[in-house]
């Protein structure tokens, strides 16, 4: 694909470096000489010295022919303005780094109006990165779907679990949480499941449902999620906000050290169920008096690399179970391994594996009329994203219990505009809505092709 | 330095250069003359060498822009040894250093050579002579580019020490699809050029053999007389024009390609080519009519021939220039200088260095005149960086460094003054024939050993453009630690 990246800093570096490695043909615009000088030394791209704002530079770097346009400078306007120009000049999709908060709130408007395939927010990225690593444990594994909103986890079947020998139909109506076994990994085969499918020992289960839903269903299936009940989070910035208003979700309990008055008023404002401290993360003193050793989990999020990688070991010393750190330099990942942090947290690198992620998907989908494709388990399965059309009608606002599909066919979520619908029988598929059908069927390349012969 | 890493490139290098032999084997299978076990031998040591180093592991595959000068600067020394045993085991030449000049003179495209005669040669071996100057006009590292299934990005590093001109560029993204575009034109614009020739009633083998060294810039011919032999207008026409088409920088045919043919005209390098030629046409044709020619047209004719073949640094000749009036052999010897464009397959400083030294002295007399002033050096419409500029005047420093150096100990040799410069100026710049005792009708057979394995040297500084040569003399770069 031939992808255009505008803005060469730490995001569009890592971008292009992984998208380079993948075979794209990629071009970066940037004004900064020195910036595009070490892009063009270490990695296989076209630089180009300018404005990316400027119509002229665009054309030069082959916007109207390119699959691809991602505004990734550090201003959230030049990339809005960004995205506009190059969609009208002709690039196929366009992905935009929109940061602030305020406009976050309007995204879906913004979105719209621009014609942006794909907003991504870093830190709202990051919050929810750390707040996946709070929920899990960090080796098991989980892959994402619309942009985010669902998730599919990994889990596997222990003898101490309630559902051993239970069909599906059982734990359905055992378990009141809103999730789907999207497939299920047993003997080293895949299997896309039915309603009465049961059970059994060492089963590895893929659960769908959005973050939350699935959160609970783990816990009430006892599955050794960490119980983690209160975190501490020092650095009150967009991500400490984010990840807050994330962990809520979850019942659990939040603490957040922030040095700044003037945000401190501003965070309790906007998180009346946190407790705010105004104080240095970095004093010992402080974080003892706070009992820090109580704390389940803490997280390090200041501006500075330093401060919080030391905070990060202060917590660690004291007996905390889960300690995560952000950390904005990526030069170092060999010496922080070695500290013996649990997990360090890069906003630049999740944005940027984020964005490669959306690119593997459309690329893995050229050719076919699919929107994003996701091969998941291992390569096992597939994740296809459709959008549906008219031409779809023979099902359109059918419940589905009705619809009679091929074996190995899984419908897996129903987006409706902001809606994430976890399908039940009598839920029906309307015309616009986006589906996600997972699958063993390779060469799926049609949504009427689920439907099993003499189906409906 | 990542030693590893760079014999394994090289090894890769030797088996593209066997491959290359190939069709000069074919050649010498079909006029079935004794030159044919050379070339095996030659192929099978270019293999075995070849495996041998690419089978070294490198666990480090990442190569820096030192690395990359080392490549180039080896890779090509590496290839010219090789590439003289065909000449050497064959017997065409007898003495090693003699077969390393031609083989140097080829790959470089300069087209000097060291032999009187040319004409009894078996033809395979006259065949792979002029193909060194095709391989060697666009980079032997670049066809292994080209050719390799997929270029890393620290690649670069040796497509910018090898590529000629002061700031190489990538047409496309990726550095194995620029390397293929690149050979792509130039394949293509051979093919029309030997097609041209044979329609303008030049035998094949012929048209194959001066079509590879227009191609190159390079001016090896299978006649003694060089183009001249033929007598033909219109092959000379054809070649004149072509010689200037592969001068010009292949970036530029890339925007033509595409179909923006306004690149061309606003290019400053283009224009300064264009002009400085037609410019040194004219004032040759005026020099020449009544004094060697008596009629305007045989004077254009030649006259357009020989500015074209010494300004793109080829080295053809239709008509023995040497006994011209001395303004046109100094016209001549400025336009070796001078040299075609950057980005093409020809040698010399380049238009463009000439263009940004002119630049660079305007602004210093702005300077004068007022101090305060800023000024940047601005070229096509874009700021250049002031590294690129300083880089212009000390390469052009450095040019003239290693051309006295070399004067001075060619005139060991004895020869008389103008032979000796020429013969210098000729070789650093690529193009091929000099005056007097080396120009159109000579040869480099009088020197001595010692002169010709300068004059080796002194090609291939000129056509990797000093730098990644002179980096092979400097001690640090061979130290383990350097600081």
């Amino acid at each position: 694909m031939k992808i255009i990246i505008v803005g060469d800093g730490k995001v569009g570096y890592s971008l292009a470096e992984s998208l380079s490695q993948e075979n794209h043909d990629i071009t970066i615009i940037d004004k900064n000489p020195e910036a595009l000088k070490k892009a063009s030394d270490y990695l296989d791209v076209m630089c180009i010295q300018g404005n990316g704002l400027s119509a002229s530079i665009l054309i030069e770097a082959g916007v109207k022919t390119a699959d691809i346009l991602i505004a990734a400078t550090s201003s959230d306007e030049m990339n809005m303005v960004c995205c506009l120009t190059g969609k009208k000049l002709g690039a196929e999709r366009t992905i935009a780094r929109i940061r602030d908060p305020e406009y976050a709130k309007e995204l879906s408007i913004l979105r719209d109006e621009l014609d942006l395939d794909l907003v991504i927010n870093p830190e709202q990225a990051a919050a929810r990165e750390i707040a996946r690593l709070l929920r899990f444990h960090s080796a098991m594994d989980i892959e994402i779907f619309a942009k985010g909103r669902v998730e599919l986890v990994e889990l596997k079947v222990t003898e101490e679990m309630p559902i051993i020998d239970m069909d599906f139909m059982t734990i359905s109506k055992k378990i009141s949480s809103n999730v789907l076994i999207g497939a299920v990994l047993r003997d080293n085969e895949v299997i896309i499941p039915n309603g009465s499918f049961v059970v059994k020992e060492n089963d590895i289960l893929y659960i769908l449902g959005e973050p939350s839903s699935v959160f609970d269903f783990g816990r009430q299936i006892k599955k050794c999620i960490p119980k983690i009940r209160n975190v501490m989070i020092v650095g009150g910035g967009r991500i400490a906000y984010y990840l807050a208003r994330n962990l809520r979700q979850f019942d659990m309990k939040v603490k957040i050290i922030e040095e700044n008055m003037d945000r401190c008023v501003e965070l309790s404002e906007l998180l009346p169920d946190c407790l705010i401290i105004k104080g240095d993360g970095t004093d010992y003193s402080l974080l003892q008096s706070e009992n820090l050793s109580d704390m389940d989990a803490f997280v390090s999020l200041t501006g500075h690399d330093e401060e919080n990688l030391i905070a990060a070991l202060l917590a660690k010393q004291s007996g905390v179970k889960k300690v995560i750190a952000k950390v904005t330099r990526i030069n170092y990942p060999t010496i922080i391994k070695n500290m013996g942090i649990d997990c360090v947290v890069n906003p630049k690198i999740i944005t940027s594996n984020y964005i490669t992620r959306y690119v593997r998907g459309l690329t893995n989908a050229q050719g076919n009329p699919v929107e994003t494709l996701y091969s998941i388990i291992g390569g096992q399965a597939e994740a296809l994203e459709f959008i549906v059309h008219n031409n779809n009608a023979k099902f359109l606002n059918v419940p589905l219990k009705k619809l009679k599909l091929k074996e190995g066919v899984l419908i897996a979520v129903i987006v409706r505009k902001n809606d994430i619908i976890i399908p039940h029988g009598d839920d029906v598929i309307k015309k616009g809505d986006k589906v996600i059908i997972i699958t063993k069927n390779r060469h799926l390349t049609d949504l009427n092709e689920i439907i099993a012969s003499g189906g409906i | 330095m990542n030693i590893r890493m760079i014999i394994k490139v090289l090894g890769t290098l030797l088996i593209v250069e066997a491959a290359s032999m190939l069709p000069s084997l074919l050649v010498s299978l079909i006029y079935g003359q004794d030159d044919f076990s050379a070339f095996v031998v030659t192929i099978m040591l270019l293999l075995v060498t070849g495996l041998i180093m690419y089978s070294i592991k490198a666990p480090n595959t990442n190569l820096y822009s030192k690395d990359g000068f080392a490549i180039v600067s080896l890779g090509w020394i590496l290839v010219s040894l090789f590439g003289a045993l065909p000449f050497f085991l064959s017997g065409a030449i007898p003495h090693f250093a003699d077969a390393f000049f031609e083989s140097v003179s080829g790959f470089t495209t300069t087209g000097s050579t060291i032999l009187r005669e040319v004409e009894s040669l078996p033809r395979g071996i006259l065949f792979w002579r002029s193909f060194t100057h095709w391989i060697g006009g666009m980079g032997v590292l670049v066809l292994m580019l080209a050719v390799l299934p997929k270029a890393g990005a620290s690649t670069f590093q040796i497509m910018k020490a090898e590529s000629p001109g002061p700031n190489p560029d990538k047409l496309v993204p990726k550095i194995g699809q620029t390397a293929k575009i690149l050979y792509g034109i130039y394949l293509v614009l051979t093919i029309i050029l030997i097609v041209l020739l044979v329609i303008a009633g030049m035998p094949l083998y012929d048209s194959l053999i001066h079509a590879l060294g227009t191609a190159g810039t390079g001016g090896f011919s299978n006649m003694n007389r060089s183009v001249g032999a033929y007598n033909n207008v219109y092959a000379e026409v054809i070649i004149t024009v072509f010689m200037f088409i592969f001068g010009t920088n292949f970036t530029l045919h890339y925007q033509v390609l595409k179909g923006n043919w306004k690149a061309m005209f606003k290019d400053d390098e283009f224009r300064f080519y264009l002009g400085t030629m037609v410019a040194a046409i004219i004032l040759m044709t005026i020099n020449l009519t009544g004094t060697i020619f008596n009629s305007v047209w045989e004077s254009l004719r030649h006259a357009s021939f020989q500015a074209s073949t010494i300004m793109t640094t080829t080295g053809f000749a239709t008509t023995d220039f040497n006994l011209w009036p001395s303004f046109s052999k100094v016209i001549l010897v400025l336009l070796m200088f001078i040299g075609a464009s950057a980005g093409s397959t020809a040698g010399g400083l380049k238009c463009i260095r000439i263009v940004l030294l002119l630049k660079t002295i305007k602004r210093e007399v702005i300077k004068v005149i007022h101090p305060k002033s800023v000024c940047t050096v601005k070229v096509g419409g874009r700021v250049l960086d002031d590294s690129i500029v300083s880089g212009a005047t000390s390469y052009f420093f450095a040019y003239m460094i290693i051309f006295t150096v070399a004067i001075l100990i060619v005139s060991l040799d004895g020869f008389d003054l103008t032979t000796t410069f020429t013969s210098v100026a000729t070789t650093i710049g690529n193009v091929g024939p000099g005056l007097e005792m080396v120009g159109p009708v000579g040869s480099f057979a009088d020197y001595s050993v010692l002169s010709k394995i300068v004059f080796s040297f002194v090609m291939l500084f000129g056509r990797l453009e000093i730098l990644p040569m002179l980096i092979l003399f400097a001690p640090s770069f061979w130290k383990k630690v350097n600081i």
